[in-house]
């Protein structure tokens, strides 16, 4: 389900096989892509495959969520993303009309993006062995800044900022399916971060303690990674997390909570809590942060832990989930 | 001169804290015996010489006459050399070694402390602090072991001359008594203001004063801080509902003593007993008739009819619904439940079962001085806004409960263990425990099979418990809450270190519970250096049972509850067992629907009802029923989730049965709290109705029960026009044959004919008191809880059972 992917059970896997295997400095820190030296320059590298089902879906396709999402990837690194591999596996029959529309949206989402895909490879595989389309895409970027972002960088006193209203791009995705009967009138938040990042970082370039964009998991797996990487608190206030109306209305019929549901085009930042006002002006003069908010506060206890303070005064934990979200309530 | 000998003995359980010295001390003086007595880790040392006969009568009264707060569970005796000893002395206490004493429970107040307080000539009247051995607070204000003042929270009073003789005089009843104080030496009582200014005045009078005005009063207790408001006055009930966003929830209610008790409830002597005894628990009464007239319509609203059941579909979300609170400010819910007044149908079948009340009588002198002043009932509810836990630490009072209470009567002892209200029910002549906390924790229960290597049990998630278990002990934690709260969270793992050290137990095995989710469970994840014991949720229960009655099984178990993790990964909670303290077989279930929407089909209870009735029409739902009239803005999408299997679990949960049956009855399609609808759905049935519907069990090893068959039974006599408390009724016995036949099918096979029943479900006395009958008349033997709860506040208890029995198997 695409709320609960992305949790504890995913990350003991990567944790058990991947790392287990290719353990080395630059993969350790487990961050969206890796950050190394080449001659005098600094370089982002990152790679991400696509499987989302169905690949075309209101405000987007799997094509340019595969180029947005890695140009996020990179941006959240801190870096200027600059070229990209595009890698598709093909099930025996997808329709050639369709990989047109998914190509050709991958062609505009780079222009958006200011990036160009360089490089690529394509497969086709017996019909059955694929859902239709996977597409992978790897990126590079240049880190033009001095510094190092991290989800180990939380301090207590900084300051957690969405970008905008959060599980737009996961509830359209499970209404797109055609199972449920909802109707909600919602599209997919896909975009590319770049400029929205480059915007906060020329408004406070010392400030920004680490950024992520909240894809699987949603916001509340990330801010469980930061806290649980920086050692600190992150103390949310419920009333202050941005939600449409729509998303709220869907997640409540669903059953679902809305801080676990996936975004593709919210950014996710910590920053020095005294330089929040200028954060979130930059933010709200990009297109893409209108909706940018003040959602919590980073603390020193209980550290490793995702509080949220509800509307009645009560405190939560916000916890990792394991797998598939199943009630605990008796 | 006669022959001499000399003895040796030890004597272990709660013997300190609890008077055993000085009695022990004046038995031995009385004859004329030398020696001494005293206190170490692992209890009472006593050193006695004399004639063989006094010696053997000293040491048989040990056993047979201890003080009445004394729980001696073992004497050993030795012979050693005389001495020529004549005289008897108190020793003092020793350190080092293991701690294995044990720390008495919470005692309210005994009569000789309350004839004090009540004596003007005694340096004591109207002192709110007043105790001795034989009463006041223990668990509540330990910080340590040895059971010593400096280890409890009055290390801070230094006790004044008089005090001090008392305590040092074996032949005072303050002797040693820990708490010992005085208006001269001891805690002070405070009244505060609604931002923590002090008042002006006597507080106890300032106090009596804002109640009676119609105030709501913060009062600190023995566990933590209570929220007090005249139960007669509904304006002042419904503003602490407001105020503490608690909707429906009925409140507890205090009386000064059992006439007080009488007055509003029925009771009867096991019940009077409880009301009475030291642990002063939440006894939940049947309500007289009368009662209408002296407790406010929001003590505990209306059981909801269907018509409100309608009302509060239509503002889904907000649990409460505007009509019944309207209905209830014309015509109290207990007049209507108790059929007195002509509106709802359960008055129009006029035989409810009526409305239970939770009642206790006051268990410190400080509640005794309110009580007595005031002269009525108070609602004294637990000090918290909405679901966090109580408040017990002064600051933290202030804040949280700043808006809630208009003023705050406090003092400066301070509480270390946040200890909430116990609350039990009488069944079958016998208590039926539903949380044992305060007055209960952490005395000790015993375990049939010693344990190899000590333990820590984990629990659940909602009404947690843990236990720490070593040798034949279980300590099982007071109440802690629901663990998805930061605060109770905390308790939790405090708690646990707090139990490690008084009870000196250093965990080699630690039991959990399956649940991955569970925030136990996760806790237990992350402990190092200890074995871990995964128990299932239904087999901790049946174990539990079978811990508290004292045996091991094999037996039939019938685990009835909300929803536990099943190892199947779907969620269990209508369970037939054949099970041991070792291991189990599921025998038969309720067949499995999907839970549309996850944890959302626990809030709103219609869901289920839809997941059902789908299922039992095949698809095709009957549009007129109410059911689907009143949920039909989201009905098909709620459908769908169902069918689709998104974020839907699959459930055999009897608890999720009795949710659709309120549902589609029309008492209950959200709740505001836990359990709600079928606590509702239980107090609306008609006592004489003795009808049943069919059932269907199918299958073997595992066989399978029908439970949406059940729903759509209901369906159709609900449409049909039958009176909702008839509908009731029948559902109620149809599961009580279920559970009957269900148990002699596994006894067919099996061969076992005792049967333990456990689980959430079994605090429903309707069920349980027809389930064991329909049992006992088929020749069962049937175990039911007695000092644990059968719902999860017993599961940590069964969890050290199992992992016991486990390390005994290696
Ligand atoms: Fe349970
Ligand atoms: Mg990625
Ligand atoms: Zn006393
Ligand atoms: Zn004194």
């Amino acid at each position: 389900m695409a709320h609960g992917a992305g949790g504890k059970a995913t990350q003991s896997l990567i944790e058990a096989i991947f790392l287990e295997s290719f353990r080395n400095p630059l993969l350790e820190p487990l961050e969206d892509g890796a950050v190394f030296g080449a001659g005098t320059e600094r370089l982002a590298l990152t790679t991400d495959s696509y499987v989302v089902s169905p690949l075309f879906f209101p405000g987007g396709n799997i094509g340019d969520l595969a180029v947005n999402g890695t140009v996020n990837d990179l941006a959240v690194c801190g870096a200027r993303p600059l070229y990209l591999s595009a890698g598709f596996i093909l099930e025996e029959g997808f329709p050639v009309g369709d990989l047109r529309r998914v190509v050709a949206s991958m062609a505009v989402a780079a222009e958006v993006a200011g990036v160009q895909i360089v490089t690529g490879d394509t497969k086709v595989v017996q019909r059955g062995k694929a859902d239709g389309c996977y597409v992978n895409t790897a990126g590079v970027g240049l880190i033009e800044r001095p510094g190092a972002l991290g989800v180990a960088g939380a301090r207590p006193g900084d300051a957690v900022i969405v970008s905008g209203p959060i599980g737009e791009h996961g509830v359209t995705i499970m209404l797109a399916r055609g199972e449920l009967d909802i109707e909600a009138d919602l599209i997919s938040d896909t975009a590319p971060l770049n400029g929205l990042v480059a915007a906060l970082l020329d408004a406070c370039p010392e400030a920004v303690r680490c950024m992520r964009d909240a894809t699987r998991g949603g916001v509340a797996t990330i801010l469980n990674e930061i806290a649980r990487a920086s050692g600190v608190a992150v103390v949310v206030e419920e009333d202050a997390v941005p939600v449409r109306q729509a998303v709220r209305g869907a997640c409540e019929l669903l059953g679902i909570d809305p801080l676990y549901v996936a975004c593709e085009g919210r950014l996710v930042a910590v920053v020095d809590g005294a330089v929040v006002d200028t954060a979130l002006a930059a933010l709200r003069a990009h297109p893409l942060g209108e909706g940018a908010a003040l959602v919590g506060r980073i603390g020193e206890d209980p550290p490793g832990l995702v509080l949220l303070k509800t509307g009645f005064g009560g405190t939560r934990i916000v916890d990792l989930l394991v797998g598939d979200p199943l009630p605990r309530i008796c | 001169m006669s022959t001499r000998v000399r003895s040796v003995i030890r004597v272990e359980g709660v013997v300190q804290g609890v008077g055993f010295r000085p009695f022990v001390y004046g038995l031995a003086v009385r004859l004329g015996l030398g020696g001494l007595v005293g206190n170490d880790e692992r209890g009472v040392f006593i050193e006695v010489e004399g004639a063989p006969a006094l010696v053997a009568e000293f040491t048989a009264a040990l056993r047979t006459s201890p003080p009445p707060l004394a729980t001696v569970e073992r004497v050993s005796a030795r012979a050693v050399p005389v001495t020529g000893e004549t005289r008897f002395a108190i020793a003092r206490s020793t350190e080092g070694g293991t701690r294995r004493a044990l720390v008495s429970p919470d005692v309210a107040t005994c009569d000789d402390c309350l004839r004090e307080m009540d004596d003007p000539a005694d340096r004591r009247y109207g002192y709110a602090f007043v105790n001795c051995t034989n009463c006041g607070p223990r668990f509540t204000i330990v910080r340590d072991v040895p059971y010593d003042r400096p280890n409890t929270t009055m290390a801070g009073f230094a006790m004044c001359a008089d005090c001090a003789r008392e305590y040092h005089d074996p032949a005072d009843r303050r002797f040693h008594a820990q708490p010992v104080c005085c208006p001269a030496c001891g805690p002070r009582l405070r009244l505060l203001g609604r931002d923590g200014e002090p008042l002006a005045g006597d507080p106890v009078e300032e106090a009596v004063r804002l109640l009676r005005d119609g105030g709501v009063l913060a009062v600190k207790g023995l566990g933590g801080y209570h929220l007090a408001a005249l139960a007669s006055r509904e304006s002042a009930v419904a503003a602490l509902r407001a105020r503490k966003h608690r909707q429906e929830k009925p409140f507890a209610v205090m009386v000064a003593d059992l006439a007080g008790a009488r007055s509003l409830c029925e009771v009867d002597e096991v019940e009077e007993r409880l009301l009475t005894s030291g642990a002063r628990p939440i006894v939940l009464l049947h309500g007289r008739e009368e009662a209408a007239s002296r407790v406010a319509p929001s003590v505990a609203p209306a059981v909801a009819s269907p018509a409100s059941a309608t009302a509060s579909t239509a503002s889904q979300g907000t649990a409460s619904s505007g009509t019944s609170q309207v209905a209830a400010s014309e015509t109290s819910p207990l007049a209507a439940s108790t059929g007195v007044s002509g509106e709802t149908p359960a008055e129009a079948s006029g035989a409810s079962e009526g409305l239970w009340l939770g009642v206790m009588l006051p268990y410190t002198p400080l509640h005794h001085l309110l009580l007595r002043r005031l002269g009525e009932p108070v609602v004294l509810t637990s000090g918290n806004v909405s679901d966090e836990p109580i408040a017990y630490r002064d600051e933290d009072a202030l804040t949280r409960l700043r808006g809630v209470a208009d003023a705050f009567l406090v003092h400066d002892r301070p509480i270390h263990t946040r200890t909430d209200d116990s609350v039990l029910r009488v069944l079958r002549g016998r208590e039926l425990p539903l949380r044992r906390s305060r007055g209960y924790a952490p005395r000790p229960l015993p375990l049939a099979l010693g344990l190899p290597r000590p333990v820590l049990a984990c629990g659940a998630e909602l009404k947690h418990t843990f236990c720490v278990a070593r040798g034949t002990h279980a300590f099982v934690s007071h109440h802690i809450g629901d663990l998805e709260n930061y605060e109770t969270f905390r308790s939790f793992t405090e708690g646990v270190e707090h139990f490690l050290r008084l009870f000196d137990v250093v965990p080699e095995v630690v039991a959990h519970d399956l649940h991955p989710e569970y925030m136990s469970t996760k806790y237990a994840l992350a402990l190092e250096g200890a074995d871990l014991v995964g128990v299932q949720h239904h087999h901790a229960h049946i174990a539990s049972c079978l811990a508290d009655n004292g045996v091991t099984g094999p037996v039939i178990g019938v685990a009835f509850d909300g929803l536990g993790y099943g190892p199947d990964a779907t969620l269990w909670g209508g369970e037939f067992l054949v099970a041991d303290l070792v291991s189990f077989e599921r025998a038969g279930h309720l067949a499995t629907v999907p839970m549309p929407g996850g944890a959302a089909a626990v809030r709103q209870p219609w869901r289920m009802a839809a997941a059902c009735l789908d299922v039992a029409y095949g698809g095709a739902v009957p549009d007129d029923l109410d059911v689907v009239r009143r949920n039909a803005e989201s009905w098909d999408g709620v459908l769908a989730l169902g069918r689709r299997g998104v974020n839907a679990p699959l459930t055999s949960s009897a608890g999720r049965l009795f949710d659709a049956v309120a549902s589609v009855a029309g008492v209950r399609d959200v709740i505001g709290y836990e359990g709600q609808a079928a606590i509702e759905w239980e107090q609306l049935a008609d006592p004489v109705e003795k009808g049943h519907y069919g059932h269907r069990l199918t299958g073997s090893s595992p066989f399978v029960v029908h439970g949406a068959d059940l729903v759509a039974a209901i369906a159709e006599d609900v449409r049909a026009g039958t009176e909702t408390g008839t509908v009731s009724a029948r559902f109620h016995t149809t599961v009580a044959r279920i559970v009957a036949e269900g148990c002699a099918r596994v006894r067919e096979t099996s061969g076992l004919s005792t049967v333990a029943l456990s689980g959430g479900v079994f605090q429903n006395a309707l069920l349980l008191v027809r389930a064991a009958a329909l049992l006992e008349e088929d020749g069962f033997h049937v175990l039911t809880h007695g000092q644990v709860p059968p719902n999860d506040g017993g599961i940590s208890l069964g969890q050290a059972a199992v992992a016991a029995a486990r390390d005994n198997h290696r």
